[in-house]
């Protein structure tokens, strides 16, 4: 089980001061925060990617490339890669990049988190959502995958003998995640692929949360990747703790009234009991965080989201203090102690899928393709053979 | 076969001449569903009951109460509509549009209220605002892809004490209670009951926006022609 972070980046004023932070006093504290993570024994560090306010983090491999140079063994991610409006073409060659300079240590989350007027700016079209989303992250597979990619499709220019630069790690490209609320096609695209499905998780009810992860993982198992309960699924958290729940309550509250997202609405007791936001001691924590893979089905990685609605940085770095040393060991007990054998325990690292070898489905563009098509040819074999026979 | 119709009423005081309305309506069409043979059912949604969880709908990115999501529910099973509201400022109250902006819209071949057969009404305290019903109540409805009945109901505050509103409320029953009864008229046991899939004898089907659709497009469709 990986446990770790995620970060919106967002620049939000402190509710309880007015003030609020400078770009840089946020990128600062963003730094900050992924540093502590590992030095509380937590796995991974994702970043969120926005090229609008009151978002900072638009340069995400930059970050994360200056995070890994002050890291030994955190696993850098996203949460979550905008693929609909970034160019698969730099997607593939900045984390190619990043995997050389960190030793690996990177996976991806692909989403559609950008809002309307986004999409525009960068030439393309929200309405075109789902398409971008398939048409970009299949040239993405092949540049990673493909030593010379020629193709054409319809968002972007063609391309004519193209080697992206540099090729992956030990031509190992990164695991892959895709995050998505409620977009079917989503969970659909992550299950033909065999990679990760990630489920925010936080701003939804739990009912909801589990029929996504159940489609991702029944068609994981219908594209052949290895039974349903075996697919890599990822969730988000949040939590708030402090000694005593009325404590939590107390110091939260005000945070959460204003945060953006869902501010000024439900009441904090009213949100806590809809979505998985746990405000109470670690106790709460835990058993909360444990029931989701009562919910979806044992799972392999967990990130809670601990930086927003404008708390400030040393609140946040106590509470992953608190995170790192008295909920995750539980947890990853806890979670180890349940997971039956065959289900995996993490999700592929770059060191699991070097192990796993050039031949793995993972450096298929498209496993599930290549192992219909094999299927075919035996049975054609099969019956050819039969037919010689008689 | 018992048709069901819901019934949502905008109304805000108690008691409400927007209620009241409804219910002279509901029992218009109960009278001319029973004359054409069948028989009705009423759910009726109060929205004020609904306002909290309205107001945590939108602020929330569209998460439903469970209160929210039974109405859902409710208003895309039903075979009809009855749709009441108060006029404010020129226009249906802002919890009116506010429900009908928390129903699910759908594509071009789903949604909360395709092809639902709707009765529109409105009171108000002075018949200046009668064209709210076609100005401002028919093209929500018809935006939404519901089939309007021709006839809107209008009640200023001294409709309830003249003659009149009566046959308008008796003549928009009518049309409701014809809709509502086609919707699905075929003998039961010759013709599978499709209604219990909402899906109706038309084609046309709708989605309550609660849950994840049990249907999926598979991938090799979605990557067609994005491929290279």
């Amino acid at each position: 089980m990986q446990i770790g972070i995620f970060s919106v980046g967002d620049v939000t004023p402190d509710p309880t001061t007015g003030k609020t932070p400078s770009e840089h006093e946020r990128i600062e504290a963003m730094t900050q925060i992924a540093l502590k993570a590992e030095e509380v024994g937590l796995d991974v560090f994702a970043t969120g990617e926005h090229h609008n306010p009151p978002f900072v983090p638009s340069a995400p491999t930059t970050h994360l490339a200056f995070i890994a140079a002050k890291t030994e063994r955190l696993l850098l991610s996203t949460a979550t890669t905008l693929i609909t409006t970034t160019d698969p073409v730099r997607i593939a060659e900045d984390y190619a990049f990043l995997q050389h300079l960190s030793g690996g240590r990177v996976d991806l989350m692909m989403g559609r988190g950008n809002t309307g007027p986004v999409y525009p700016w960068f030439g393309k079209d929200i309405r075109d959502g789902i398409k971008l989303a398939v048409e970009s992250y299949h040239l993405l597979r092949k540049l990673w995958r493909e030593p010379v990619v020629t193709w054409q499709g319809q968002f972007r220019t063609p391309l004519q003998g193209f080697t992206s630069t540099p090729a992956p790690l030990d031509g190992t490209p990164p695991f892959v995640w895709h995050g998505s609320i409620r977009s079917t096609e989503i969970a659909e695209q992550a299950a033909y692929y065999g990679d990760g499905f990630f489920h925010n998780n936080i701003f939804w009810n739990p009912e909801h949360t589990a029929q996504m992860v159940a489609l991702y993982r029944r068609r994981f198992e219908h594209y052949g990747h290895g039974s349903a309960d075996q697919a890599i699924v990822g969730l988000g958290g949040q939590a708030f703790m402090a000694e005593t729940e009325a404590e939590a309550k107390r110091f939260f509250r005000p945070y959460f009234d204003n945060a953006p997202v869902y501010g000024h609405g439900p009441s904090l007791e009213e949100f806590t009991a809809a979505t998985p936001l746990t405000v109470g001691t670690p106790e709460m924590v835990i058993e909360r965080t444990l029931a989701f893979a009562d919910n979806v089905g044992d799972y392999q990685r967990q990130l809670f989201l601990m930086d927003h609605a404008g708390l400030p940085l040393p609140v946040v770095l106590e509470q992953l203090e608190i995170l790192g040393k008295e909920v995750v060991p539980v947890l990853r007990a806890e979670f180890e102690r349940r997971r039956p054998a065959h289900v995996p325990s993490d999700p592929p690292t770059h060191a699991s899928l070097v192990a796993a070898g050039p031949e793995a489905p993972h450096h298929l563009v498209e496993p599930a393709r290549a192992r219909a098509e094999a299927l075919a040819q035996e049975s054609a074999q099969e019956s050819a053979q039969e037919g010689a026979q008689q | 076969m018992t048709r069901r119709i819901v019934v949502v009423s905008a109304g805000l005081s108690v008691p409400s001449s927007t209620r009241l309305l409804a219910d002279q309506l509901a029992d218009a069409v109960s009278a001319q569903v029973t004359a054409r043979g069948e028989a009705v059912a009423y759910d009726v949604i109060e929205l004020r009951e609904l306002a909290a969880d309205l107001a945590s709908f939108m602020t929330t990115g569209g998460m439903p109460t469970p209160a929210l999501a039974r109405a859902r529910e409710l208003v895309s099973a039903a075979d009809g509509l009855i749709a009441v509201t108060p006029v404010f400022s020129a226009s249906y109250s802002g919890l009116f549009k506010m429900f009908f902006d928390a129903l699910d819209p759908g594509t071009s071949e789903t949604g909360a209220l395709n092809g639902m057969p709707v009765l529109i009404a409105a009171t108000a305290g002075t018949a200046r605002h009668s064209l709210v019903l076609d100005f401002a109540m028919r093209p929500l409805f018809t935006y939404l892809r519901a089939v309007v009945v021709p006839t809107g109901v209008f009640a200023a505050t001294e409709d309830f004490g003249a003659s009149g509103l009566t046959e308008r409320v008796a003549r928009a029953a009518a049309e409701l209670a014809n809709l509502v009864v086609a919707e699905s008229d075929h003998v039961a046991g010759f013709a599978p009951d499709l209604t219990a899939a909402r899906r109706r004898t038309d084609g046309r089907r709708r989605t309550d926006g609660n849950g994840v659709a049990a249907e999926v497009t598979p991938f090799e469709s979605l990557l067609r022609g994005h491929a290279g």
